[in-house]
């Protein structure tokens, strides 16, 4: 806990999105990311969670800023990353790379598996030659699991998990500081899962990596995470280490994820309490007022309606934004 | 492909010690195949289209080369014959001659040439113009991708032959100004299906991961855009081609085409429909050879949308 590595302040990504009009069209925002805030410590992995269309994924881009942010402060290592123009993006983004949660899509078909991997390479060092540079994709290959005689073959002759660790290893080569994972485990098959989320923790600890690991998969999130933040509605319910957050979840929407997350024992899974929420997620184009989780939590009252919950402290490293957390 | 051996972190290369390792090691060490080569491999096995390419080509190397083994030349008239007249290996008339006693193959061969290269030179001014338009309408987005596809939408509402006559009047009848109009009405199809294409890949992952590792926007067009439209537009080009020969030949036809005593195919069988009654040698000639090169065109065209299909991947 030095010096301030990645800070993201109130982030707000906001997407106009056009609801009606003839010719001149009516635009509404669609507030995917409303205000996150978090830190995130060299070497740290900060697990985000939360249900299928909660602002995950446009939280990562937009620290990486492959989505513009409409308001708010992304800072990496005392920069404002908002601030900065196409060069200076470009240049920062050296250290903050990305691994896509569709393998193959995230691959470009018409280019080998050498030069996928090697494109970092020859935008940040186009010094190197030739030579160097496939010693060092070799390497990598061979760092992240893959045949490095493989180098010469296409995507679509590698198979999910494989295209994953191409990604992995595209990735990696630049020896970046963050890596921001998004959902990268969710189209594998659960044993490649276990191998490319090992492979990756092994990657944090050899290279120092901080991560930002997004999931909808507690289990994964549980075994990577050092830190959890839960988001719902592109707003942070709950930000906890990870003990703190399993053990002991303070928000409604919190403990009904959890409980949902099925026990591998068909007694225990009978009789458990489980947190039944109602109703689908609102449209983030008109959240409702107050909290954002209000409509479907079991606690909800009318302070709820009226006054949007801080993330407040709750305890040793947990924060948490709900009226009622104490009860 | 099993996942096992690369699960242990690093290749078996350095366990494996049995006798059969290197041998097991060079059998491995193929070099991985392209969707292009893919691809050619598909259209190889489609005997349609590989005919009908052995077919063109030889039909264009006909054509260009054709006319110096051909004892008369396209524009000479015989003044022993001057009508036309059946074949004869003696006058070296192999075809006979048309109706002012010009030879029929010299001036097939020819009209060949003419057709084949309106068709390339006019399908390339509608390739550039239409790939640059439509990767830049699709890539930019926004105000830019209106105004110009609002341009386009114009320009199909022009009538073609109203505005190829009207070009043809205003610069003159110039063999190439041909090539430049037909193109410039070609191009409208192709910055659709270019734009079209270009959307789709703009938001697929593998830009968004270019970008992420340092790419910028020259780079990214022109390292994965490009490669990954070509296949759709090869597919086009080769369907483009004979329709643009077509439009030469309808233009020739009409008399807007190519002057005298230069010819085309579409001009000789516009000659020959006058006198198909007398000698329908000089109509059904050309007209076998214009239909094969469309048909071929056509066939692979075809073979190659069905090599290049990204679904059969």
């Amino acid at each position: 806990m030095s010096d301030p590595f990645l800070q993201v302040r109130d982030l707000k990504v906001h997407f106009p999105v056009r609801t009606g009009g003839l010719f001149v069209g009516q635009y509404s925002p669609l507030k995917a990311v409303d205000g996150v805030t978090f830190d995130l410590n060299p070497g740290e992995t900060l697990g985000v969670v939360g249900e299928s269309g909660c602002g995950k994924s446009t939280l990562g881009r937009a620290v990486l800023q492959l989505v513009g942010a409409t308001d708010g402060v992304v800072s990496w290592l005392g920069t404002d990353l908002t601030s900065l123009n196409k060069k200076e993006l470009i240049a920062a983004r050296e250290n903050l790379q990305i691994v896509f949660q569709d393998p193959l899509a995230s691959l470009d078909p018409r280019m080998t598996a050498g030069d996928i991997i090697a494109e970092p390479l020859r935008n940040y060092r186009p010094t190197l030659t030739k030579a160097d540079r496939r010693k060092m994709v070799e390497d990598m290959m061979e760092r992240v699991g893959l045949l490095p005689r493989m180098i010469n073959r296409y995507p679509h002759e590698f198979s999910g998990g494989q295209c994953q660790r191409i990604g992995i290893a595209r990735a990696m080569i630049l020896r970046p500081r963050l890596v921001i994972c998004d959902e990268p485990v969710s189209a594998l098959d659960v044993s490649i899962q276990a191998q490319v989320v090992n492979l990756l923790m092994d990657l944090q600890r050899d290279f120092g990596l901080a991560l930002l690991f997004i999931s909808h998969d507690l289990a994964i999130v549980r075994h990577i995470s050092h830190r959890v933040l839960v988001l719902y509605l592109g707003k942070v319910m709950e930000l906890a280490d990870k003990a703190a957050l399993y053990a002991t979840p303070r928000h409604p929407y919190t403990q009904a994820l959890l409980s949902a997350v099925p026990i591998p024992d068909p007694t225990k899974e009978r009789n458990k309490d489980r947190v039944l929420l109602t109703g689908d997620l609102p449209s983030p184009l008109d959240p409702p007022s107050g909290c954002v989780f209000r409509t479907r939590c079991p606690r909800a009252s009318s302070v709820c309606a009226e006054t949007t919950p801080m993330l407040e402290s709750a305890g040793e490293g947990q924060a948490v934004a709900c009226h009622h957390w104490r009860d | 492909m099993s996942d096992a051996p690369m699960n242990e972190g690093r290749p078996p290369r350095a366990n494996l010690s049995v006798p059969h390792a290197d041998a097991l090691d060079k059998a491995a060490d193929v070099e991985g195949r392209s969707l292009w080569q893919d691809a050619f491999r598909r259209l190889q096995a489609n005997r349609a289209a590989m005919i009908s390419a052995i077919v063109l080509i030889v039909m264009a190397f006909v054509c260009f080369v054709g006319p110096v083994l051909v004892p008369w030349s396209y524009e000479e008239i015989d003044w022993d014959i001057l009508e036309a007249a059946p074949p004869n290996f003696d006058t070296g008339h192999y075809l006979g001659t048309d109706s002012l006693g010009r030879d029929l193959l010299a001036r097939i061969l020819q009209g060949g040439q003419v057709s084949f290269l309106v068709g390339i030179l006019a399908t390339s001014v509608a390739l550039v113009i239409g790939v640059t338009v439509g990767a830049t309408a699709g890539f930019m987005g926004g105000r830019v991708d209106q105004v110009l596809m609002r341009f386009v939408d114009v320009m199909y509402a022009v009538p073609l032959m109203f505005f190829i006559i009207i070009l043809m009047v205003v610069f003159g009848r110039n063999f190439y100004l041909m090539f430049l109009a037909i193109g410039f009405v070609e191009w409208l199809t192709m910055s659709r299906i270019v734009r079209g294409q270009t959307l789709t890949l703009k938001n697929k992952e593998f830009i968004e991961a270019a970008r992420a590792s340092g790419g910028s926007t020259i780079s990214i067009i022109a390292r994965h855009i490009i490669p990954n439209v070509l296949g759709v537009v090869i597919v086009y080009v080769t369907l483009t081609i004979p329709q643009v020969i077509l439009l030469e030949s309808f233009l020739s036809f009409l008399g807007l085409g190519v002057q005298p005593p230069m010819t085309s195919w579409g001009a000789l069988i516009a000659e020959g429909a006058q006198e198909m009654e007398i000698t329908p040698r000089t109509l059904v000639l050309p007209a076998v050879c214009l239909s094969t090169t469309l048909f071929c065109f056509n066939f692979l065209g075809d073979g190659l949308r069905d090599a290049l299909d990204p679904k059969d991947r």
